[in-house]
């Protein structure tokens, strides 16, 4: 469960407009919740300020009935990933798949077991030694789902997740995202300009203008 | 004809001003290489003198390369990613060194270990007109072009990795050790090969802070300054065809790693 509490975050400088204001949502346990909004709407500041990137000037955030306002990014027990997938340059998909678990200092054996499981999960298996350089934009948002999931969080936050694949690779991420969020029944909550991901994934809709969530309407 | 093919009188223009500078250096170059012959370019680079110059030059250079490229690396990474009270002030701050005269440098250097906080460094390590203080002085400017340079890496370089990174349980610490330095590396090596060209060719600061002692703190540049001021020419030029030769080297060393970044 996400609970979004009044959030507000201005851009540093005197008399800056602020770019959330009173943000207020909640996305109930194991539901799938697509966020739209225009550019510069604020998603991606209200994703980073949930992932604890960005500390919000105002408000709380919940999850899963814990107050993680002031916790660390790693103690959110949540999953990001990015637009471009911002998969680490130097690591293999292997070494990106198991990052979390090395950083949560999980046995090796165990981290190998997980890395497999996750990749077969998300049909990346072949290119566990692969760079990121060799990877196709959908391939690189596989391994990114993959190493959000690895870690097994309750909440997975996505950015604009499909914005930079085709639209055939659209259609099985979204099919793979439709049955990792039911299988594992994990709470989402991805951030699209696509009204198609967003009726082919939303179970809820929110929509973020002018600094706060104004309605659920897909077809506003 | 595609556009890149039609006679620009501009491109023509620009060509040509590129062309004119280039080929005074050329010919710059071309003039220092032939005033003299090569059996004199060997006898005096042989010379037991230039021997310990050069070897001088090579070890202090690579100490305050690796100093510069120790320090360069943190400074860059907190003023590429923070933003806090006085970052501008302290931004323009760090390219002091790359404004001042070196030899006020040097003059800054030397007033400073007469001090009493200065005093105890010395007591602890002697600098001043050792080969300590050759390292010193080189690395207070090279440290300058090296935190540039690592600047430069660290912008171009998306923060984005090591947020995740921090999402998947690492600190800030391990992020940066993890994802972000080996994501930089050809950028560090770029930044230790800038300071150590630097650190080559630097004069001022260390003929004021270490002197110029044949056979103590004579490095390169302070052979060619000696050299020069009794008049012999032949060994100034011989020093100086040396000097270009490595620099050449690392130009080409950062131009194969460095622009990958």
């Amino acid at each position: 469960m996400i609970r979004v509490d009044d959030i507000s975050w201005s851009p540093p400088g005197k008399g800056a407009k602020p770019v959330l204001d009173g943000v207020t949502f909640e996305v109930p346990r194991a539901t799938y919740a697509v966020l739209m909004g225009k550019t510069g709407s604020g998603k991606t500041t209200l994703l980073e300020i949930l992932c604890g990137l960005r500390p919000p000037s105002t408000g709380r955030i919940i999850i899963d009935d814990r107050d993680v306002t002031s916790a660390t990014p790693g103690a959110r027990g949540l999953g990001y990933v990015p637009q471009d997938g911002a998969l680490f340059p130097t690591l293999t998909v292997r070494e990106q798949i198991g990052f979390g678990l090395r950083m949560r200092r999980v046995p090796p054996d165990r981290i190998a077991a997980t890395v497999h499981d996750a990749a077969e999960r998300v049909g990346v298996s072949h290119l566990l030694d692969r760079l990121p350089p060799g990877l196709s934009g959908g391939e690189r948002q596989r391994v990114a789902l993959a190493r959000a999931l690895a870690v097994q969080p309750s909440v997975l936050l996505l950015d604009e997740p499909l914005a930079s694949v085709d639209e055939e690779t659209q259609t099985g991420l979204m099919e793979l995202l439709q049955q990792t969020q039911r299988q594992h029944r994990i709470t989402v909550l991805h951030v699209t300009h696509s009204r198609r991901e967003a009726t082919g994934l939303g179970d809820l809709h929110l929509r973020l203008e002018h600094g706060r969530i104004v309605a659920h309407p897909i077809d506003a | 004809m595609s556009p890149a093919r039609r006679f620009s009188p501009f491109w023509t223009v620009l060509g040509l001003v590129t062309a004119a500078y280039l080929g005074f250096w050329l010919a710059m170059l071309v003039a220092t290489a032939t005033y003299t012959s090569a059996d004199g370019v060997a006898k005096v680079l042989l010379s037991r003198e230039i021997l310990y110059a050069t070897a001088l030059s090579l070890v202090t250079c690579t100490a305050s390369a690796l100093l510069s490229a120790l320090v360069a690396v943190p400074v860059a990474y907190l003023m590429s990613r923070r933003r806090f009270p006085g970052h501008a002030f302290i931004d323009a701050a760090l390219d002091i060194p790359i404004v001042l005269p070196p030899m006020v440098v040097g003059i800054c250097l030397l007033i400073f270990f007469q001090t009493r906080a200065g005093g105890l460094i010395e007591q602890a390590i002697p600098l001043t007109y050792t080969v300590g203080g050759v390292i010193v002085a080189q690395f207070v400017i090279a440290a300058a072009f090296a935190i540039r340079t690592m600047r430069n890496v660290f912008d171009h370089l998306s923060p984005r990795p090591e947020q995740v990174a921090l999402t998947l349980g690492a600190s800030p610490g391990r992020a940066f050790w993890h994802v972000t330095l080996p994501a930089a590396r050809s950028g560090v090596f770029a930044a230790a090969s800038v300071a150590w060209a630097r650190s080559l060719g630097e004069f001022g600061p260390v003929l004021v802070f270490a002197g110029a002692t044949r056979m103590k703190t004579e490095v390169l540049p302070t052979s060619v300054w000696l050299a020069w001021s009794v008049g012999e020419l032949e060994q100034g030029v011989a020093v100086s065809l040396l000097m270009i030769v490595i620099s050449m080297i690392v130009l080409a060393a950062v131009k194969a790693t460095g622009e990958r970044v």
